[in-house]
């Protein structure tokens, strides 16, 4: 297919397509309106459903239909927007049903700018919305891994029946950049879906998708469920990218955007013989907490780079566990960190250190 | 080889679409490239800008924060980041556009009379290519050839008739460097 010159936007939908997602719902929001409107064009071109939503609340609860049938289907929106469809993604958590929801990042709270951000974090790691639940979550840094990801984030949802969330930021989905798409992806065909409520044609028993349970005993037993399934996303789909850390005397942990302007500052910082790594979480959920432990080991610091007051720190500090110093370094309001910002905190480590 | 171009003017002089181009004919020419435009509330008023990475290796950051190199399409671009330039970099402005002159010694201050010359071509919508013919030649970091390239990808079928006076407006702001017909500081 060669190398096309795309918006990461528009990168996610045609991946999505690629993936084999033909059902789309969504409501436009700023800086991510370009998917949902490429969505509207594209999906009809390949057999697809496309149907914008009169609010962020019916697109989620439309994705959980469309995902009882057994579809793979996905939603997105930016970060107001975002927090709409919590109390859908906890329906869809707990009725164990598989789905991609995209949120393109922007500085908050409340409705805040609409400038890159990530200071949904917390949001989007630690459950988000109501009961005991966790998605996967992918963060992809450029936009040739938005097409790898996008592709992972329905191949997990659909193995482990759970929704997925791909996260990004204004950045990733406003830039341009040349990627290629892989004709063979794969698009969902393998996956048995027996549970999904096709009808039964008289044919045994009807089948129900609920996350409703009155009964304590059953609804604990369904907690225990999804908490073995989540340790084994844990066990299984961890990514992490680490780069130079052997033998780094510092390490940046930084993810998404705010990772390839660290790259660039360490690149700096090792012309002038500093010896810094990068860990970047692909999968901020489940965390790399093992290889960061493991590196806490050997390096004099580590700091952390975000484009929050301070979120993915706090799962760096409880990896760590005291075992080597750990700074922070971050911007918000939708600003985004400077080369030579996070080199002088790269300087400043170094100082800290020695003094 | 690295350029880290910032191109600025008013939202609908095709600022967007001079990054675009110019990224797609990087892309053609197998370097790493990347275009990020400014989508928030400075493209109301103030300025529009886009800026493109044109790499050997690949790109860290897309965002710019010392530009090798300025296409300016107003004073209020000018006068945002013409400070932010690299020693040694070129400052290129519209001068039909721009009325202020550059004070710094250590750039290349390149005015083109890019309004005019496209006037003279009987289409004043090619300033802006007028502009990026002189923007490659004096870099060097994209050939002729691809930036037409990409002009013709972009126009497209129904466009085609356009190909010819968008070449004469790169080949005259080619022109411009090489007999250079510009004040330089």
């Amino acid at each position: 297919m060669g190398k096309v010159l795309m918006k990461g936007n528009e990168v996610i939908g045609e991946a999505a397509i690629h993936a084999g997602c033909y059902y789309f719902f969504g409501y436009p929001i700023t800086p991510q309106s370009e998917l949902v409107a490429y969505m509207a064009k594209r999906l009809p071109e390949v057999g697809g459903l496309f149907l914008q939503s009169e609010s962020e609340v019916s697109a989620i609860n439309m994705v959980y239909g469309a995902a009882s049938a057994g579809k793979r289907v996905m939603t997105s929106s930016s970060s107001p927007g975002f927090s709409l469809k919590q109390e859908g993604i906890s329906y869809l958590a707990g009725a164990e049903l598989p789905a991609v929801i995209v949120n393109v990042a922007r500085g908050g709270p409340g409705l805040g700018n609409i400038q890159p951000s990530q200071s949904d974090y917390f949001q989007v790691t630690k459950g988000g919305g109501h009961g005991d639940y966790h998605t996967p979550v992918l963060a992809p840094a450029n936009l040739q891994e938005i097409i790898e990801l996008t592709s992972d984030a329905f191949r997990i949802a659909d193995q482990y029946r759970t929704p997925v969330i791909l996260l990004g930021d204004g950045m990733l989905g406003q830039m341009m950049e040349p990627v290629e798409f892989n004709e063979k992806t794969e698009t969902g065909d393998n996956f048995m879906k027996d549970w999904a409520t096709t009808g039964t044609e008289g044919d045994g028993l009807p089948k129900v998708i609920t996350s409703l349970d009155l009964n304590d005993v059953k609804l604990e037993q369904r907690n225990h469920r999804l908490q073995a399934k989540y340790r084994k996303i844990e066990n299984n789909e961890t990514k992490v990218e680490v780069k130079n850390v052997e033998e780094a005397d510092y390490v940046i942990v930084a993810y998404g955007t705010v990772a390839r302007i660290a790259h660039s500052a360490i690149e700096k910082a090792r012309q002038d013989g500093i010896k810094v790594g990068l860990i970047r979480p692909i999968s901020l959920w489940p965390f790399p907490k093992k290889i960061i432990s493991d590196t806490s080991k050997n390096v004099k610091a580590i700091l952390t780079v975000e484009m929050s007051a301070g979120q993915m720190v706090e799962d760096v500090r409880l990896a760590v566990e005291g075992k080597s110093p750990v700074s922070f370094y971050g911007r918000t309001g939708g600003i985004i960190p400077t080369v030579d910002e996070i080199y002088r905190e790269i300087l400043k480590l170094g100082k800290g250190v020695t003094s | 080889m690295k350029q880290e171009l910032i191109i600025a003017g008013f939202g609908g002089q095709g600022v967007m679409s001079m990054g675009q181009l110019l990224a797609y004919a990087g892309m053609k020419e197998g370097k790493h490239v990347s275009w990020l435009p400014s989508y928030g509330p400075e493209q109301r008023g103030g300025t529009a800008n886009v800026s493109v990475v044109i790499s050997d290796k690949e790109v860290g950051s897309p965002v710019i924060d010392k530009p090798t190199s300025v296409i300016a399409l107003n004073n209020p671009s000018f006068e945002k980041f013409e400070p932010m330039l690299i020693e040694g970099g070129d400052l290129f402005t519209n001068s039909n556009l721009v009325d202020i002159s550059s004070k710094r010694e250590d750039i290349y201050f390149l005015p083109v009379p890019a309004t005019e010359i496209a006037k003279n071509l009987k289409m004043e919508r090619v300033a802006g290519m007028v502009l990026l013919g002189a923007f490659i030649t004096k870099t060097k970091v994209l050939s002729k050839d691809s930036l037409l390239e990409a002009l013709i990808n972009v126009l497209g079928e129904k466009k085609k008739h356009l190909i010819g006076v968008n070449e004469e407006a790169i080949l005259a702001g080619e022109n411009l460097i090489e007999k250079k017909l510009f004040l330089t500081k």
